[in-house]
């Protein structure tokens, strides 16, 4: 019955969890720019705007990889909250991004073609550090389970800190913060226009937001897993955590400049084997 | 206010202004005067904005572009001329390269007049516009709902 009702919450509120965040973010980022910045809602403003608009479609796939990704996004946050395996989890996470990329590079425009190709480095860029996160869930706990890593006696951090510090660096790449929105940026302006949302216009665009908040919440739900064991107050300190993380990312963000492909592709594997692999190592020796 | 008026997207673009206007709308989006606490957002992409803001008068060559940016712009939208140029050509009116306004090529909606347009009367146009942008929304809608679309 519980993991019915979390997937059935997840698949409900993670969109308006996700926007909420946005809303957040934006404010904030406005007022570390000295800024009043738009009001909490401007996220669901936004939303609901772009599904009265007109719906110019480039081709007559784009809305249905969008959907695709949409969906598989859900399954794949479906998969975490409902205790289930988290490589699973973390495969369909990959399938969802694959849909993305083809969505981008279906239409005719250079830029996000471009921009799709650059999507393809980010996730050669993480795809390592969060195989290696499940495989150090696996030494830490003995279970791929997440049912099974949050009903552990101690938190699991406690053993894989670097795996979080690494976490929270990939997720800078999931969440398009900066230094790493290189496909595409929340931000106004960048060199290639809007990379991979270039030519994505009205309801498209809404879709692939909402899939965003849906990825947004998966991110999240990763890092409290870091945080969940079995007691009942594991639960408030991740939430609490999930926010610091959260709010690590916008200050990021806001204080860094975006890279070169290049450096986002050394930068995250040095990261990935400083933190994930060392962590891993140390993990391995001591079982 | 309704939908389409709570979160404006912008895309700005230099017809063969002097850069004096483009400076003035960009001063709209610093801290001084902050656009986006209304919802709005200098996209750089047709396909996303709502609202199109036109500085410069139009010559031969940037005509094509402006026709082709309007046509990329999804309905409902509308067109804000900023700066006398845009209005009308403006000191540059008689010179063998310009057209004239932006209106010569694509339909104009808010004139924002102004050498250069001080950063308070563009919003002002743009609020403008946003009440402009609800009335076709509502015609839009009317419009898709007989499936004429
Ligand atoms: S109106 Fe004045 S400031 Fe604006 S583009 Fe024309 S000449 Fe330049």
């Amino acid at each position: 019955m519980m993991p019915v009702l979390s997937v059935l919450a997840y698949l409900l509120l993670a969109p308006l969890v996700g926007g909420l965040l946005d809303g957040l973010d934006r404010r904030v980022s406005a007022r570390m720019q000295g800024r009043q910045g738009p009001p909490m809602l401007q996220p669901f403003y936004d939303i609901k705007k772009l599904f009265t608009k007109q719906m110019i479609a480039v081709n007559s796939v784009q809305m249905l990889l969008n959907l695709s990704y949409l969906v598989f996004l859900a399954v794949a946050g479906s998969m975490l909250f409902a205790g289930a395996d988290i490589l699973m989890c973390l495969f369909i996470l990959s399938t969802a991004d694959m849909f993305l990329v083809m969505a981008a590079s279906s239409d005719s425009s250079p830029f996000s073609t471009l921009g799709a190709g650059r999507e393809m480095i980010q996730m050669m860029a993480y795809e390592p550090l969060t195989l290696l996160m499940a495989v150090g869930f696996y030494l830490a706990t003995g279970s791929f389970h997440v049912g099974d890593i949050i009903r552990q006696p101690h938190s699991a951090v406690l053993v894989m800190p670097g795996f979080l510090l690494g976490f929270i660096f990939i997720t800078a790449i999931k969440l398009r913060k900066s230094p790493f929105d290189l496909s595409t940026s929340h931000h106004a302006h960048q060199e290639m226009v809007k990379g991979i949302t270039t030519e994505m216009a009205g309801p498209t665009l809404a879709v692939m937001n909402v899939a965003e908040y849906y990825e947004m919440v998966l991110m999240l739900g990763i890092v409290a897993l870091f945080f969940l064991n079995e007691h009942w107050w594991s639960w408030p300190i991740a939430i609490v955590a999930c926010l610091v993380v959260y709010l690590l990312e916008i200050l990021w963000d806001n204080a860094a400049a975006r890279v070169k492909w290049r450096t986002l592709l050394d930068s995250c594997w040095v990261a990935t084997l400083l933190t994930g692999g060392l962590n891993g190592l140390i993990l391995m020796l001591v079982r | 206010m309704k939908k389409l008026a709570k979160s404006p997207w912008l895309l700005h673009y230099d017809a063969s202004s002097c850069n004096g206007c483009d400076i003035e709308v960009l001063a709209c989006t610093t801290p001084k005067y902050d656009i986006e606490r209304f919802g709005i957002i200098n996209t750089g992409d047709p396909f996303q904005a709502d609202i199109l803001l036109i500085t410069g008068g139009v010559n031969s060559q940037c005509e094509q572009v402006v026709k082709q940016l309007y046509e990329q712009m999804p309905n409902p939208k509308v067109v804000v001329a900023v700066g006398i140029c845009a209005c009308t050509g403006g000191v540059f009116k008689d010179c063998y390269n310009i057209k004239g306004g932006i209106d010569t090529v694509i339909p104009v909606d808010v004139y924002v007049p102004g050498c250069a347009a001080r950063p308070q009367a563009i919003i002002d146009g743009v609020v403008k516009a946003l009440e402009i942008l609800e009335e076709k929304r509502q015609g839009y809608r009317e419009h898709a709902g007989k499936g004429e679309s």
